[in-house]
């Protein structure tokens, strides 16, 4: 369950963050500082709070209710969703922005339109963005108060290993909550174990 | 479609004036260089050219009368800017923005890394070439471009005299294919072998602008004999005779 939340939220989360962050590193228009200003601060949005905001939209009389999405996956995806894409969209911003800076102009002396700027940047970053897709896989897996918030921590449909966690120790079942924590932290390692192959792998290949 | 006609082309930066009143008149055919000292606006000028800056003040026109279109451009930095991709798909991010069939670019690419001599290394990783290689990916891009105007940012300032050979004759086979040539060289030996006449450019104004080997020997400008004999910039010319 975990799993599947947090790979899904990350997926969601990419695929609007790294489009928004690198047109926002490479485009110019007014109140640009301001987005970027926001972008940054989001990055640090409380879990909880990203919890009781949908759970709020997706309660039975808020403005999504009829979807009854609350205390199903549906409702934990969308809450990690939420916390990760400006987590997602501010580091591309800043990895794009820097590979801008180093091929830009060239890219501009060559015509190229802002958009084929944008995808060629990324294109160009994508091994350092693996950064970025980690950092949003690790902040869903890792977070407890949204899905326990829009879940509501419901045994074999909504329990996650982080809510799972938090309850067994609630109950005094150390040994299992530790176990399970340990579980969680084999997996955040392997992924990020992969990661760093990938890149090691990607600079001895391109330079 | 050239020559090019500047007037009057002021650009600030930090509150200097980096291009300050720059006027001339370039002509239509061959190379033409642009020397001066470190900071006298000569990046600054191939930039505008480009249009890759505005200018605060004054116009860049093209052809007789200044009523032709701009002309096709391309640009070669000092050090090229390359993606971690091949060096074939490298190539191809300069013909991206052409409205032309995708069969009709990848032909062109096909032909500009033969014609600088790439074509086995197509598949390589671009990065991973030496700098003179990486320099020749450069001259693919501009090559692949067709352009009517090329403007050379010190192409060869860090490579060895082989790799500089070599760009050199990519420069001239440009020119002979009809290409007008804006040369920004700090190597003289380079200035004389290739350019026609030479714009000497000194604190964003035009010092003298003339024929490469009258400029060379007998410099008329205060500014031309301060450079040529290597003198600081920021000093005053008043030792100078």
């Amino acid at each position: 369950m975990s799993l599947r939340v947090s790979v899904a939220a990350s997926a969601i989360g990419c695929a609007i963050g790294i489009p928004v962050g690198a047109l926002v590193a490479i485009a110019r228009f007014p109140g640009r500082a301001v987005v970027v200003v926001v972008l940054n601060a989001l990055m640090g949005l409380p879990a909880v709070v990203v919890g009781l905001v949908v759970y709020l939209a997706l309660s039975r009389s808020g403005p999504l209710g009829h979807l009854g999405l609350l205390f199903t996956p549906g409702a934990m995806i969308v809450a990690q969703t939420v916390l990760v894409t400006p987590l997602v969209a501010a580091l591309t911003r800043q990895i794009v922005e820097d590979a801008d800076g180093e091929l830009g102009e060239q890219l501009r002396a060559m015509g190229l339109s802002t958009l084929q700027r944008a995808r060629t940047l990324v294109f160009d970053v994508r091994f350092s963005l693996a950064v970025a897709v980690l950092a949003a896989f690790g902040r869903a897996i890792a977070e407890v108060g949204a899905v326990l918030v829009v879940g509501g921590n419901i045994a074999g449909h909504t329990r996650t290993m982080t809510t799972a966690i938090s309850l067994e120790t609630q109950k005094g079942d150390l040994p299992l909550a530790l176990a399970l924590g340990f579980v969680l932290l084999a997996i955040v390692i392997v992924v990020n174990a992969a990661a760093a192959a990938l890149r090691s792998h990607a600079a001895r290949r391109y330079g | 479609m050239l020559p090019i006609l500047i007037k009057g082309l002021t650009l600030l930066a930090g509150g200097r004036a980096v291009l300050d009143d720059f006027t001339a008149e370039i002509a239509t055919r061959g190379i033409t260089a642009i020397i001066g000292p470190n900071g006298a606006g000569k990046s600054t000028l191939l930039r505008a050219l480009d249009g890759l800056v505005r200018p605060g003040r004054g116009t860049i026109a093209f052809g007789p009368g200044g009523r032709s279109p701009a002309p096709r451009r391309a640009f070669v930095f000092q050090k090229t800017a390359l993606i971690r991709a091949s060096v074939v798909r490298n190539v191809a991010l300069a013909v991206e923005a052409e409205p032309i069939s995708a069969a009709e670019r990848a032909a062109r690419v096909a032909a500009a890394l033969e014609r600088v001599g790439l074509a086995a290394r197509a598949q390589d990783a671009a990065r991973r070439l030496s700098g003179g290689e990486q320099q020749r990916v450069a001259f693919a891009r501009a090559w692949a471009r067709r352009p009517d105007l090329l403007l050379l940012d010190e192409p060869t300032a860090s490579l060895d005299p082989a790799a500089t050979e070599e760009i050199e004759r990519l420069v001239v086979a440009l020119r002979d294919a009809g290409t007008k040539i804006l040369l920004v060289s700090h190597n003289l030996g380079q200035v004389a072998r290739l350019a026609e006449d030479a714009v000497v450019l000194a604190s964003g104004k035009v010092a003298e602008h003339g024929p490469v080997d009258r400029i060379l020997k007998h410099p008329a400008s205060e500014a031309a004999r301060a450079y040529l004999k290597g003198e600081l910039p920021w000093m005053s010319f008043a030792g100078v005779s």
